[in-house]
């Protein structure tokens, strides 16, 4: 199977590899798949007190397509509001990606860790958690 | 100079060898007759190519020249020697004993088997990926007529015990047949000494052409006959039916002749590769070979690099051309079954790489591709959370994972 060139570009060179410190009550974590599946992303995200997202970090265990979802989606992220990074949805990962029919668990991987990330922010500040998880394969 | 990307899937394919080619050239164009026109030169010269080539692959194997029935390739020998030995001894019984580390190619015909009626056992694996001999002969019952176990293994090269086997397939009168796709050509296999009845090959496997395989079917001690799964004219004996595949036939004879001289000093050069190869890509920390590293075929590695997913590593190694067992691609994201039979955790499993090289293979490109691994798997595992968790001493095992 061909890779586009989106998925080769980012994961050649992922964007904002790396970790916040999840001790912060400003930085929500998200960590989901298992490896017994083959693909596990943590994305967290550092909020501001205009509930903007300054910053987004990821690692992912997975495929390229995996790889290239979760990093387009710390791009996406950064300088949105959180009622805006809720607002992503999967279809526009695989759409900016073309990611094929097979890899669509991808995408909803990378959305499920957003809803991850932002739900634990808002348990860390005292709010309910607004979200299910989309995922399952 | 290298040229990229490097093959190193020769498990799925080999390259097929020039000499194979040259031999094949003129039974496309001249000598195109078709074997069985028994009145005029064109079918003569023809039978007569097909002849050589049997005497090829006979002294390849120690068989008969005429023990061996041309086919398509090794799916289709394997599917004639199971099919074929459970209809012709359907009055002696219907049980088949086989392994769960077997190809599709034998799974699959034993799972139709077993709608036909037939029963067939499965028997496990070690963490070595070795069936249990006293498993075996426990196994066999009055009704079974066929084991059905491979000679070496296509996903880690795992040898079984194939003399024993054909001692014990022996001792209680049952048939055995070996799928040799991955050995014939590489090891010494040789049928008499194995015990051998019936065996399955390809020329593609062993620098020949695809598209063309054989069916060994012993002749003496005992007989053995297999019912044609195809209707036709009668040819090879009456069990495989369909105009000979001539230029076909010549490749795998000139491929087996070339097999069979060079043996000796090909293995003793792609063994050396190898195991450099394996050695070194073992010294990366968290990498462990899958399979027995004795009783191998001496062409394959199969490693883990644990924390690194398999289909993504193999993205990062894109001037290498290897096989996964990670299933990512797969509706079903399981990981390989065979590497599954040995014990593997899944994310193991998901981890691996196959590395199959060839008498083309270089030192210059086992070089580079020691190199090439090394980077791709310390890059990824800079972008793997699993790898950072480890790292941090942190136990995945106990981490609750968000099923999928």
């Amino acid at each position: 199977m061909a890779y586009s060139d989106k998925v080769i570009d980012h994961y050649s060179n992922p964007r904002n590899v790396g970790t916040l410190d999840k001790s912060k009550a400003n930085v929500g974590t998200g960590l989901v798949g298992a490896p017994e599946c083959g693909d596990v992303m943590r994305l967290q995200i550092e909020v501001d007190e205009n509930q903007v997202i300054t910053d987004a970090k990821f690692k992912t265990f997975g495929c390229g397509s995996a790889i290239a979802s979760s990093s387009l989606a710390t791009e996406w992220l950064k300088g949105k509001t959180v009622d805006e990074a809720l607002a992503i949805d999967n279809m526009e990962i695989v759409e900016e990606l073309a990611l094929p029919p097979v890899k669509i668990h991808c995408s909803v991987l990378a959305e499920d860790a957003i809803k991850a990330a932002i739900n634990d922010y808002r348990v860390k500040n005292g709010l309910e958690p607004l979200v299910e998880a989309k995922s399952h394969h | 100079m290298l040229k990229f990307p490097i093959y190193l899937d020769n498990n799925a394919t080999t390259p097929m060898d020039p000499r194979v080619l040259e031999a094949m050239l003129p039974y496309f164009t001249n000598h195109f007759g078709n074997a069985a026109s028994r009145n005029h030169p064109f079918g003569w010269a023809a039978e007569e190519a097909v002849d050589y080539a049997r005497e090829q692959i006979a002294a390849l194997i120690n068989c008969n020249p005429k023990e061996l029935i041309f086919t398509s390739g090794a799916t289709e020998s394997d599917n004639l020697a199971i099919k074929g030995v459970f209809e012709m001894y359907a009055s002696k019984g219907n049980h088949i004993i086989t392994a769960t580390t077997e190809h599709k190619a034998v799974l699959d015909t034993c799972k139709h088997i077993e709608k036909l009626g037939g029963q067939v056992t499965y028997l496990q694996v070690n963490s070595e990926g070795l069936i249990n001999l006293e498993e075996l002969e426990a196994a066999i019952t009055d009704k079974t007529i066929l084991i059905s176990i491979m000679y070496g293994n296509n996903e880690v090269g795992v040898i079984q015990p194939i003399k024993e086997i054909g001692r014990i397939a022996k001792k209680h009168g049952v048939l055995f047949f070996t799928d040799g796709t991955q050995a014939v050509g590489k090891i010494p296999v040789d049928v008499e000494a194995d015990g051998i009845d019936l065996m399955a090959f390809s020329g593609h496997k062993m620098y020949g052409p695809k598209g063309v395989g054989a069916l060994y079917v012993r002749r003496k001690n005992p007989r053995v006959k297999v019912t044609a799964q195809m209707d036709g004219g009668g040819h090879e004996r009456g069990m495989r039916s369909g105009t000979l595949n001539v230029p076909g036939i010549v490749g795998l004879g000139k491929a087996a002749e070339i097999c069979r001289t060079d043996m000796e000093s090909d293995t003793a050069r792609i063994k050396a590769m190898r195991d450099r190869l394996e050695n070194e890509l073992l010294q990366i920390e968290e990498s462990y070979l899958n399979g027995s590293k004795e009783h191998r075929l001496p062409h394959v590695s199969n490693i883990s690099f644990k924390y690194v997913e398999g289909e993504g590593l193999m993205m990062g190694v894109k001037d290498i051309a290897v096989s996964s067992g990670s299933a990512c691609t797969s509706a079903s994201l399981e990981p390989s079954y065979v590497l599954k039979a040995l014990g593997l955790n899944d994310d193991l499993a998901h981890s691996s790489l196959r590395f199959g090289l060839s008498r083309f293979t270089t030192e210059e490109e086992v070089d580079f591709a020691i190199s090439h691994v090394k980077e791709a798997v310390a890059k990824l595992r800079e972008l793997s959370p699993l790898w950072e968790m480890f790292k941090e001493g942190i136990d995945l095992n106990t981490v609750e994972w968000t099923e999928h």
